[in-house]
């Protein structure tokens, strides 16, 4: 017999397959969460429900005050599960009162767990007009010190205006599973044809949009295993390593961006940045768990290995 | 008068000097005259076995007979037990073929529907894979037998690989009775890793010019098991598995069965079944499989056929698989569905419909598609005579005469949940599979498990324990008692279902001590493909449509 | 879009209050169950809304069976429903009234 080497295990508490109020239980400390605007306030959809579609009690999205690690923080979570977890007037609403009260309260942080397809197609004016108010608190709040972290790692990932928020956090934190982009590998087939993108090719759809070519482009700051634990401890971690937001930030952030087009600008396909990038092994990268793959490619990231 | 006692020799003899002149002498056939060797060795209504497995297809030696002139090559009898490509149906259209002896037509079952009803074909039995191999040495032996393997060394010795599957039967029919055996393979190499089929028993070789396609049949995607099929494995476990300490097995190939594959390394574990539960098998190798082998649950499994993907890791765990001397897995359908149907104690598997005695089916009206693995799997081995626990306990419960003569049962259970998609029911009055056979004029109702050899029947409501019935009635109320809210299930009487429950014929999940909270998709050992390549420790390969790396 | 409510007997002693617990997610074949006090002594309110139409009498019949399996009397349900099978609604209440009871005081 031989026993599996528990390394080789898949996480215990996987944070993609958790619903979004499981993922907030796992993350924050144990029963500290208080939940504002929940399910029992009924603030739901009129939209869905002129439309004669199901409505959620939450309206897709929970939010509310909890601790990480003896620290206040807010919180709000997606539900993909919901309408792919798209921005919706109410949803939309709940995560910018979320923001707009960090900027007032100064807790020691927003956590923003994402899971989002963009703007809900059946809302969209009142979706979009929200995805540009969350943008707006999102940077108020971090103005005003407070720090706000992204987590992605669900089944739906984070794109459209959702993925613009993402990266207007101080920081993200992503599993391989995680995808994050404006345009969703559908809309690039349907718009640009089936040869620019191949939405069915789900190894080219996670290699271009995964977590670890994120990582790698340095989009995200962490790339963790697919562990309820392990975006805790990435939470915890970001949140206590601000991002300033001034101008020689941005001056810095668009020089990277210069060099990143200017490296990579020729490539095709993300295997082909890896092998630019001189990471070893490219071909390797998809099947590393994420120690090993952040080792991996620290080099190319500019780091110490 | 001399009786000649050698005709089919002279015929063998008779056919080898025509092809001889058609194509030239020898064993090696140009894959270009492949179709002038096979007009001339067959004649009309020749008894052909044309290899068709659940996996491995003569794919192109199928082309090349499909291309025969019908002038010359008609009326012939295909015996085989895998009617899956459309060439073979091409065979009937074009009126190469008559009749059809066969197991399973899968993906063709609604063409050959079409072609019965049009009287292009006639059907003689759709076959259990066992049913049809044992005909083969009785009254359906081939005259000639088209057979695939994946290569050839210079002498004609063949290797059929993993996918060995239903070669050795076939040949063996063949070759003894003075058949001709053709056989299309990959390539042609110096050196066979192993021989499985020798040279002597083979007459013709072509090395056809794409490799046979194989499809991926037994993967599941643990990413697509939802909580209802997690609870109702939970019940198999605790209810079924634990209570007759089941140690020796065949599994279908459906969702619900995977998800008791992927809850043996957790909820079986805790509840100390390791070594006790699941020891041998009878199975291909799934890929769902690999965290209960890991996880030193499973002991040994020998194979019907093979997976792609699982090759590395098969030949990395030749302890449990059945390996050649060159490493890599040796199936063989016609053994493997024996040790199934005489060496196993329990069978599980899903239906699309059960009705009130248990029989249960997967015909549906517009298409044909016969049985796979699971009726020889999910019969009582009447035959059995070795004893075992399980056995043992399942034929006590079976016999109402505690005095009668001891007498073990076959675990034979039905896995489904009460509705399919599209709120159809899973629990009927009547199986389509009677009408089906009145329109298409068949002797029998296709029946994939009968009534009397289901011994359980397993919903997400409970599980019902047929063994305990005494009465055709008690029968049908205990179905009743577990069909959920179909019109089947609605019909029951309370008062005789919560007697069932109340002497244990019917168990519902708490009266197993299931927790309903448990049922969630964090039981499952591996929740994606991948999960199972780190299982493996990477040895497992999954096809590209599985992987999303 | 259908709206259903029923008033629901059950056997045994009045749920105990506790905060509510919302269970499931409404997604395709899915749903989410909302778990609150009541207002009825000795029977359990449930409302539904579902996507999927004409199955009012298996929504009865399930619900029933709920409430004859679990005590729920002075509980309100409420459920948003995507076209769940019976099979899905009753674990998916089961699993709520489980959670709702089961939370630490």
């Amino acid at each position: 017999m031989t026993p599996g080497n528990p390394g080789h295990l898949p996480a215990r508490r996987s944070y993609r397959e958790a619903t979004a109020r499981r993922r907030l239980a796992g993350i924050l400390d144990p029963g500290s969460f208080t939940e504002l605007l929940g399910p029992s306030e009924r603030v739901t959809s009129p939209h869905l429900a002129g439309l004669g579609l199901a409505v959620a009690f939450d309206d897709g999205v929970v939010v509310g005050r909890g601790l990480l690690g003896g620290r206040v923080v807010l919180a709000a979570s997606q539900e993909g599960g919901f309408m792919g977890g798209a921005v919706g007037e109410v949803h939309g609403a709940k995560l910018v009162g979320l923001l707009r009260r960090a900027e007032r309260e100064r807790p020691a942080g927003v956590l923003l767990l994402l899971d989002s397809g963009g703007v809900r197609l059946q809302e969209a004016n009142a979706g979009l007009v929200a995805v540009s108010e969350i943008m707006r608190a999102l940077l108020g709040a971090r103005a005003a010190g407070v720090p706000v972290v992204g987590l992605i790692g669900g089944g739906w990932g984070c794109f459209g205006g959702m993925g613009i928020v993402a990266r207007c956090c101080d920081a993200l934190a992503m599993s391989e599973e995680g995808r994050l982009g404006i345009s969703g590998p559908d809309v690039i087939e349907a718009t640009k044809g089936v040869e620019e993108l191949d939405a069915a090719d789900r190894a080219l759809v996670w290699r271009t949009y995964g977590g670890k070519h994120r990582y790698l482009l340095g989009e995200a700051d962490l790339l963790v295993e697919d562990d309820l634990a392990a975006f805790r401890d990435a939470a915890a971690a970001l949140l206590a390593s601000p991002r300033s937001l001034d101008e020689g930030a941005l001056a810095r952030e668009h020089e990277r961006l210069a060099r990143r087009l200017a490296d990579f600008g020729g490539c095709t396909d993300a295997a082909d940045v890896w092998r630019a990038a001189a990471v070893p092994d490219p071909d390797r990268l998809p099947l590393l768990d994420a120690d090993a793959f952040r080792r991996a490619v620290a080099a190319a990231r500019g780091e110490e290995p | 008068m001399t009786r000649v006692w050698d005709t089919a020799r002279r015929s063998r003899l008779a056919r080898l000097a025509r092809a001889s002149a058609a194509v030239g002498g020898g064993r090696w056939v140009d894959p270009g005259r492949v179709t002038p060797l096979l007009e001339a060795l067959l004649e009309p209504g020749d008894r052909v076995c044309l290899e068709g497995d659940n996996q491995k297809q003569a794919d192109f030696l199928a082309r090349a007979l499909a291309r025969a002139d019908p002038a010359r090559v008609h009326d012939l009898h295909l015996v085989m037990s895998v009617l899956a490509l459309p060439e073979h149906v091409e065979l009937f259209e074009r009126g190469l073929a008559r009749r059809l002896d066969f197991s399973f037509s899968g993906p063709q079952g609604t063409r050959l529907a079409q072609l019965v009803a049009a009287g292009r074909i006639e059907i003689g039995a759709i076959h259990t894979y066992l049913e049809l191999y044992a005909r083969y040495f009785v009254d359906l032996t081939p005259r000639v037998a088209l057979v695939s393997a994946i290569a050839a060394d210079g002498e004609g010795n063949l290797y059929t690989g993993p996918n060995t599957e239903d070669t050795p039967a076939i040949v063996e029919a063949t070759a003894f009775k003075d058949g001709i055996v053709v056989a299309q393979v990959d390539e042609r190499v110096e050196r066979l890793p192993r021989v499985d089929i020798p040279a002597g028993w083979v007459d013709f070789v072509t090395v056809a010019p794409a490799k046979s396609a194989i499809e991926p049949l037994f993967t599941r995607d643990p990413a697509q098991i939802g909580e209802v099929q997690v609870l109702m494995a939970m019940m198999v476990v605790k209810g079924i598995y634990a209570e007759y300490g089941v140690e020796r097995l065949n599994h279908g190939i459906g969702f619900d069965s995977a998800a008791i594959e992927l809850i043996l390394p957790t909820y079986a574990e805790r509840l100390g079944l390791r070594g006790k539960i699941c020891r041998q098998w009878a199975l291909n190798p799934h890929p769902t499989l690999i965290p209960a082998i890991e996880a030193g649950f499973v002991e040994s499994i020998h194979a019907f056929g093979s997976e792609l993907g699982m090759e590395r890791y098969v030949a990395a765990r030749p302890d449990v698989f059945f390996t050649g001397r060159d490493g890599s897995l040796r199936s063989n359908r016609a053994f493997s569905q024996t040790a199934g149907h005489y060496a196993c104690d329990l069978f599980i598997g899903s239906t699309l419909q059960l009705d009130l005695a248990g029989n249960s089916s997967t015909a549906t009206t517009s298409r044909i598609t016969g049985f796979g693995g699971a009726p020889n799997m999910g019969a009582d081995a009447r035959g059995r005579r070795h004893a075992s626990a399980a056995w043992l306990r399942a034929g006590r419960e079976a016999q109402a005469d505690p005095a009668a003569m001891p007498r073990g049962r076959k675990l034979v259970v039905q896995l489904l949940e009460t509705f399919r998609e599209h709120m159809e029911p899973a629990f009927v009055e009547r199986l389509d599979a009677w009408r089906l056979a009145e329109t298409m004029g068949m002797a029998l109702p296709p029946v994939m498990i009968h009534g009397d050899d289901v011994t359980h029947v397993v919903t997400e409501e409970g599980i019902a324990n047929l063994l305990l019935c005494r009465t055709p009635e008690e029968r049908a109320e205990a179905i009743r008692g577990v069909a959920g809210y179909t019109p089947v299930g609605r019909a029951r009487s309370r008062r005789a279902v919560e007697e069932l429950r109340r002497r244990g014929v019917i168990r519902r999940a708490e009266d197993l001590g299931i927790d309903k909270r448990e049922a969630t998709r964090d039981l499952l050992a591996a929740r994606s493909v991948k999960d199972l390549v780190r299982w493996s420790g990477g040895l497992y390969e999954p096809p590209a449509r599985f992987r999303s790396w | 879009m259908e709206r259903l409510a029923f008033e629901l007997e059950s056997a045994g002693p009045p749920a105990p209050r506790a905060p509510p617990v919302v269970v499931g997610v409404v997604a395709s074949g899915n749903l989410e169950v909302l778990v609150e006090p009541g207002d009825l002594a000795g029977r359990c309110r449930v409302e539904v809304a579902t996507s999927a139409n004409g199955f009012a009498e298996i929504w009865d019949a399930v619900l029933r069976d709920f409430a004859a399996r679990n005590a729920v009397a002075g509980l309100a349900l409420s459920v948003n429903d995507a076209g769940a099978t019976p099979a899905v609604v009753s674990l998916r209440l089961d699993q709520a009234v489980e959670e709702y009871l089961g939370q630490r005081p």
